[in-house]
């Protein structure tokens, strides 16, 4: 036995006591698929819910439920407090300066969407420019795409390398005086490369540019400070965080904010309306036209509440452990090539191998109880970049263990044997 | 628990190693191409009609065993049909692998190595998809035909 191995093994051990407890806060962890125990590494596409969070959508309605902003009556307030007591807590998890920066929204989509109106149409015209990247999710290309075709803008893409870095050389020459904003992602869905944001925001900031950043695959993976990054804009989903669909939330600058008109019209974003003159809402309500998901945004709290007390960076160290143990166990196997071999990178695993189509892996180790995702990960232009139609894509989660990977790796030399 | 093994037939192998007919036909008087965004997966059908007959009929593509072999077993079974034979096999294909209960496809030939996707509901766009790329292609309707 190799030094390298007597390590391994002495981690394993640490890391599977650590985690043990952590399996049990999530009742679907220990149910059995196709009649084996499951083994979930698609966290990419959605987290697990922890029993905290279950039950806290159970109380709302059992206990609590109302609409908010607008009752005299107790059940109204509580609802009321608990919805804005989450706000305050998202405040505090990504280290906002004040709460009424922090816009509830259906999820990243929504959020990246609502900037693309507000902003995007009051401040970027014809023949100005937006930047993204090569590896951009689909919701952070397509609403750009719409904005520019409605406005004539253009938009600009900075290209990756071969391990799927972001090319900061390329960004330099990209950006210029018609650049109006920099829409970038924090950790790539496809391939798990993180992002230089501080660098790519004092840079755009050099130029008074300002930077959305698209945080989906970050919040859960790493800690995420809004005022060390000096972002302009922060999207991420609820649900990648361990809580409800449905939920997630802008982060976006005061003055920046105050500055854009709203997003859509209706309840709770008014002040007062006549058929003379509607003066619109402060913000955040501003932005947050219509009755909220509010069982899922107090659920957000909760779930947030939750990784807090496991603690970012215990989290962090935990899934580098894995995706480490994991890299080096799936380069072992012939014939598997991974997409995304970048120096920053988060808990995603996105692989190919020879001659079998990714469908095929994900129905094959379906069939052993490990879930993952095979496609292209609302991320065609990665595919395109590294000439691929799909990939398969194992993702990590706190309370994935080293057993969870071993039985990946099973699974793909069981792919192998049936296919190969 | 459905099996493996209905799915993956030996038969279902060997038209995805080795797929039949996979190329472009030149002399095509109907071509469509199939898309199912699910996957990524792209595939063309090419078909020579004469006298409502199918002479000839060809693809081309990459995808995965289910979507190949399909294509493949598509394109033996459908070779020398009249177009109403072609539809009727259409439908009844579509039946065997989206019915569970379907248990009669005695006489789909071939094609009935791939009644085990019925168990597999995320694995039937794999199966059709070449099969609504051939509707398409004898409507020639002419534009990009999708799975969803």
């Amino acid at each position: 036995m190799n030094l390298a191995t007597e390590n391994w093994q002495s981690i394993r051990e640490t890391s599977t006591r650590r985690i043990a407890k952590w399996r049990q806060d999530f009742p679907i962890l220990s149910t059995e698929v196709n009649g084996k125990p499951l083994v979930y590494l698609d966290n990419g596409a959605t987290t697990q819910k922890p029993k905290t969070v279950i039950d806290a959508e159970r109380a709302y309605y059992e206990e609590y439920n109302a609409n908010v902003h607008r009752g005299v009556h107790t059940l109204s307030q509580r609802a009321t407090d608990a919805y804005e007591g989450a706000r305050e807590k998202v405040r505090k998890f990504i280290n906002a300066p004040s709460s009424d920066e922090i816009i509830f929204v259906r999820g990243t989509t929504e959020a990246i969407n609502l900037v693309a109106h507000a902003f995007g149409r009051s401040q970027i015209g014809r023949g100005d420019e937006i930047i993204v990247s090569t590896m951009e999710h689909h919701s952070n290309i397509v609403p750009w795409q719409m904005l520019c075709q409605e406005t004539g803008a253009i938009l600009r893409v900075v290209p990756i390398n071969d391990a799927g870095e972001f090319l900061f050389d390329e960004f330099e020459k990209l950006i210029g005086p018609r650049t109006k904003l920099v829409g970038i992602v924090h950790v790539s869905n496809a391939l798990g490369s993180v992002n230089p944001i501080k660098r790519i925001v004092d840079l755009a900031h050099s130029k008074n540019i300002p930077v959305l950043v698209d945080g989906a695959q970050a919040v859960a993976h790493l800690k995420v400070d809004v005022r060390a990054l000096d972002c302009d804009f922060y999207a991420f989903s609820g649900h990648k965080i361990f809580a409800p669909t449905g939920t997630g939330v802008l982060y976006g600058k005061r003055a920046i904010l105050e500055r854009m008109p709203p997003y859509q019209g209706g309840g709770d974003m008014i002040r007062s309306v006549s058929f003379s003159k509607t003066e619109y809402n402060v913000i955040p309500y501003k932005f947050e036209a219509g009755t909220p998901n509010i069982a899922g945004g107090i659920c957000l709290g909760v779930a947030l509440d939750y990784v807090t007390s496991i603690g970012m960076d215990e989290i962090a160290s935990h899934e580098h452990e894995l995706l480490e143990y994991a890299t080096n166990a799936i380069k072992k196997i012939p014939g598997v090539r991974l997409i995304g071999t970048a120096k920053e990178k988060g808990g995603i695993l996105s692989f190919i191998i020879d001659g079998i189509h990714p469908h095929d892996i994900g129905t094959i180790l379906d069939h052993q109880g490990v879930a993952i995702r095979a496609g292209h990960h609302c991320a065609m232009p990665v595919m395109e970049r590294f000439c691929v139609a799909a990939t398969a894509r194992a993702s990590f989660a706190f309370y994935n263990s080293f057993a969870d990977i071993d039985t990946l790796i099973d699974g793909i030399h069981k792919v192998k044997e049936i296919l190969g | 628990m459905a099996d493996l093994r209905e799915l993956y037939q030996e038969v279902v192998f060997d038209h995805y190693k080795k797929p039949r007919n996979c190329h472009r036909l030149s002399d095509a008087n109907h071509i469509a191409e199939g898309y199912n965004p699910l996957c990524g997966d792209k595939v063309t059908v090419y078909l020579k009609v004469a006298d409502n007959v199918i002479a000839d009929v060809s693809f081309e593509g990459l995808g995965c065993a289910i979507s190949t072999a399909s294509a493949s077993l598509m394109t033996e079974a459908l070779k020398g049909k009249t177009l109403d034979e072609a539809e009727h096999i259409f439908q009844e294909f579509h039946e065997m692998v989206t019915c569970h209960d379907h248990v009669d496809h005695g006489d789909m030939g071939k094609l009935g190595v791939l009644a085990g996707v019925s168990e597999f509901p995320a694995r039937v766009k794999c199966a059709t998809l070449a099969w609504h790329t051939l509707q398409s292609a004898i409507k020639n309707r002419g534009k990009i035909v999708t799975t969803e």
